[in-house]
């Protein structure tokens, strides 16, 4: 099993992230479930959700213990919480960011989802749209094909920016 | 002029939304009101505002109750501490989910009981806590997840619901109007018996502007006339300034609705329906202004 | 013959029962929204107004209006359903017995979130738990798949004539409402027939309905709805069997896993009952003989057999000054003496690794508040 947590704040999309890889990985062939943590609190706050992958079916709903990555849309939300908490040594940590950051120990991924979301105007109520450009970044580190998450954006989002996004995500992140 | 205190009965670390115009005139409303007071909260988002236990954004004592009985509860507090001849003050501050629809019995029991209390309902026209679905006091033609087509049946009025208990004070407030409200809630507080003040609060999320259009959406609601500020003091009805104002000239309703986002789907049909709403409304206030009833 | 397999997506609980009610396509609906249910009546409006459910949607302005509006529209033969949480439920309760008296085959679900104060919106199963004596039928699932098809289920078997009682399916709050999963959605065809309700009111033939009842009749009315229940027992392996046999998924009144051989038992409900299982994996590696017992339905409750084996139950719902609700109900009907854990209440976090721990450290017959005490 594969086990991914996604910390993002109120209102970035995080859990439509979560639903977005669990229906790709599952168009792909596989099991998954997304669970976002609800908290009671609002937007901007800092949210997880938590998305299984599995060849077989997922049967466990508590929260993940011990991601195999880590996913943060915002980076300024390490400030407020510790985004490493059980991550398993040599694991994976996937950045929104416009500049590389490492960290030691990890296998650090960086691509500027906030800068891809803009540049295709992908932007409501103000906020630019990371979670479909971030598809594409999950399929270039070899979660989910690109196709299964084309597919998933497809049967949620109309708007074919948000596959072309997803593109240029699997483009611009360098291995 | 009307001197507002400088102290804080609520902290700046709510979870509110920014732009929530019901917090921002709890805080007026708890100015008003002074540190000898309890506040009687059903569920609703100030529920959720005050944070999570151990913590609280709140400096008085609030009393949390289920979603229906605000008015009831508030009964009990305020006969017992009559009884033990305190002079602590019970307000409820309550959403409009639960005043008009699931708490109307228990409030016009309290209304009709004569309870010594000052009953607020905060309207940001839909259930805000929930996430936005429809209540009876959400106008006609406004998008909420449980009317995805705009809605189709009117907002109830509840102000004359309570009128019809004849209480000593009822009033309409707005929260782009904070010294209003601040002297309304004092002057509800002076008077024995049960009060009532509906306080319109824009609510940036659930009807869709940003944060930052708060006090505008608020003005521009006063001044189409789609809300009116007046007082009812022992059945005398005054009509509060801004509004005076409006009822001289009034800014078209297309204004005031094309900056929510939650009136996108509204027919011409339905908008006509609200500008009728407005001027019987109006026509009916002018009329009682010029010719007091009896 | 297996059943048409309309598609297969991905879901939500509250989403799957809200495909569930659009296949079955009740011709009344009155829900209020309360968290975590409200999904259920969102979707549910939004079906409506898209025109790909045909029902009357009454958005009824609290709780007690709606299990009455239900009990109204279902009194004239119509097919009706709800959907609630917690306060919601409790805010039902003069109506759940009254449904449950008038015998209207209103179906329910209510996604189980724990009562105040304080305020909680996570899962727990006192809400369900204390309306276990109304007269309902109840059922808890453990996955989106299986709160789908029981909903659909649902309908058949509070309708069948040898039940027509009201019947609740049960969800975790959140950590089934809100989690995704595959989800495999079926063509019902006539696997729901037409409601026929035989008590309907039919102005050529008029009736009084729920007038003052003298003790001996009201007593046999009683004794009717006990009867009921005890069949609905027949009912619901029948109407599972169906169900199985059309569309491929089968349940029971218990899922058992790796139980034939087992020394211990551990007994649990709804999401828990399904964690349970990889905890039982983990501990069938460490050597020891455990199996999962999982209580589906929970009235009628089922008939087990214990005999000769060790049982832990994991409650989430809890009798105060008498014990946990799950651990007495098995108590009362086996000669089982559980190591009773009391968990999970407000939402409290509890993984397969602590569960596989409530095993391993089994006191029979005692009782524990995890994370709070080790020993009552
Ligand atoms: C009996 C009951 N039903 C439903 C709920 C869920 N609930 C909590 S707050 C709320 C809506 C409140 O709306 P409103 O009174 O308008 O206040 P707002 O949230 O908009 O501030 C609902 C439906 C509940 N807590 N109790
Ligand atoms: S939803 Fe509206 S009323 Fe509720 S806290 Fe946010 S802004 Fe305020
Ligand atoms: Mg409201």
């Amino acid at each position: 099993m594969y086990e991914i947590r996604i910390h993002s704040r109120g209102g970035q999309g995080g859990v439509t992230a979560a639903r977005l890889l669990a229906d790709a990985a599952f168009r792909g062939g596989k099991y998954a479930t997304a669970s976002p943590f609800y908290g009671a609190e609002r937007r901007g706050a800092p949210v997880v959700s938590f998305v299984r992958i599995d060849d077989r079916p997922i049967k466990v709903y508590s929260q993940i213990q011990h991601p195999d990555m880590v996913v943060v849309l915002d980076p300024s939300i390490m400030e407020a919480v510790d985004i490493f908490q059980g991550l398993k040594s040599e694991g994976e940590i996937l950045l929104n960011s416009s500049h590389p950051i490492t960290f030691e120990g990890y296998r650090t991924h960086c691509v500027d989802l906030t800068g891809i979301a803009i540049a295709r105007t992908l932007v409501v109520a103000g906020s630019p749209v990371v979670n479909t450009p971030l598809l594409g970044a999950l399929a270039k580190v070899g979660i989910i094909s690109l196709d299964a998450a084309r597919a998933a954006i497809r049967g949620m989002f109309s708007d074919n920016r948000n596959v072309q996004a997803a593109e240029d995500a699997y483009g611009e992140l360098v291995l | 002029m009307t001197e507002i205190p400088k102290e804080e009965y609520i902290l700046k670390c709510t979870s509110a939304c920014a732009g929530c115009s019901s917090t921002l005139s709890l805080r007026y409303v708890l100015k008003a009101a002074g540190p000898d007071m309890v506040l009687v909260v059903p569920a609703c988002c100030t529920s959720v505002i005050q944070g999570t236990y151990p913590r609280t954004a709140m400096n008085i004592p609030v009393y949390n109750i289920a979603f229906a009985a605000a008015a009831a509860c508030a009964s009990g507090m305020s006969a017992a501490y009559r009884k033990k001849g305190v002079k602590t003050r019970v307000i409820v501050y309550a959403g409009d989910g639960g005043t008009v629809d699931i708490g109307l019995q228990a409030l016009s029991g309290a209304f009709e009981r004569g309870t010594d209390f000052l009953y607020i309902c905060y309207d940001n026209e839909a259930y805000g806590n929930t996430g936005m679905q429809r209540s009876g006091s959400t106008p006609l033609g406004a998008i909420t997840t449980t009317t995805p087509g705009g809605k189709v049946h009117p907002k109830k009025d509840i102000d004359r619901i309570i009128e019809a208990h004849n209480p000593p004070y009822i009033a309409t407030a707005c929260s782009a109007y904070p010294l209003d409200l601040f002297q309304k809630v004092t002057k509800a507080l002076s008077l024995e018996g049960p009060k009532f003040i509906h306080l319109l609060a824009p609510c940036p999320p659930g009807w869709r502007f940003p944060a930052e259009k708060t006090v505008e959406v608020g003005k521009l609601a006063v001044k189409t006339g789609s809300w009116i500020l007046w007082e009812r003091e022992h059945g005398t009805l005054q009509v509060s300034g801004p509004s005076r104002a409006a009822m001289k000239k009034r800014v078209p309703l297309d204004e005031y609705l094309k900056m929510q986002g939650r009136f996108r789907n509204i027919t011409e049909q339905q908008k006509q329906e609200l500008q009728r709403n407005i001027d019987r409304a109006l026509a009916r206030i002018a009329c009682e202004v010029k010719q007091p009833c009896s | 013959m297996r059943g048409e397999t309309a598609m297969q997506l991905i879901a939500t609980g509250n989403k799957a029962i809200a495909e569930a009610v659009r296949q079955v396509n009740p011709e009344v609906v009155a829900a209020y929204p309360i968290t975590p249910q409200t999904e259920i009546v969102e979707q549910i409006a939004a079906y409506v107004s898209d025109g790909t459910l045909a029902s009357q949607y009454i958005p009824v302005e609290s709780e007690h209006s709606a299990m009455a509006a239900c009990i109204g529209a279902s009194v004239t033969g119509a097919r009706t359903f709800t959907a609630t949480s917690s306060h919601g439920l409790l805010y039902m309760h003069e109506m759940l017995h009254w449904a449950a008296g008038a015998r209207v085959p209103v179906v329910m679900a209510n996604v189980n979130r724990a009562l105040g104060p304080g305020w909680n919106v996570w899962a727990e199963h006192s809400d369900a738990f204390s309306q276990r004596d109304t007269g309902w039928l109840q059922v808890f699932v453990s996955t989106v798949q299986e709160a789908y098809d029981t909903t659909i289920m649902a309908f058949r078997i509070a309708e069948h004539e040898d039940v027509l009682l009201p019947l609740m399916v049960n969800l975790d709050g959140f950590t089934l409402s809100h989690t995704m999963q595959p989800l495999e959605t079926v063509v019902v065809g006539d696997f729901i027939p037409p409601l026929h309700l035989p008590h309907a009111i039919d102005v050529a033939h008029p009736r009084g309905y729920g007038p003052l009842t003298g003790p001996d009749e009201f007593f046999r009315f009683r004794w009717d709805i006990e009867r009921s229940m005890r069949d609905a027992r027949k009912v619901i392996l029948d109407v599972e069997a169906d169900f199985g046999k059309r569309f491929g998924r089968q349940y029971g009144p218990i899922e058992e896993y790796r139980c034939e051989d087992a020394d211990i038992l551990l007994i649990a409900m709804g999401t828990f009952g399904k964690e349970a299982e990889v905890a039982v994996d983990d501990l069938r590696r460490e050597g020891i003989k455990a199996g999962s017992l999982r209580v589906r339905w929970f009235r009628p409750f089922p008939v087990l057999d214990l005999s000769g084996r060790d049982v832990v139950v994991i409650d989430r719902g809890y009798s105060f000054g008498f014990g946990g609700v799950l651990t007495r109900s098995i108590q009362a009907t086996t000669k089982a003496e559980p190591f009773s854990v009391i968990a999970g209440l407000g939402g409290q976090e509890v993984t397969y690794r602590d569960m596989a721990g409530f095993v391993r450290n089994r006191r029979p017959g005692e009782e524990e508040w995890f994370g709070v005490n080790t020993i009552v």
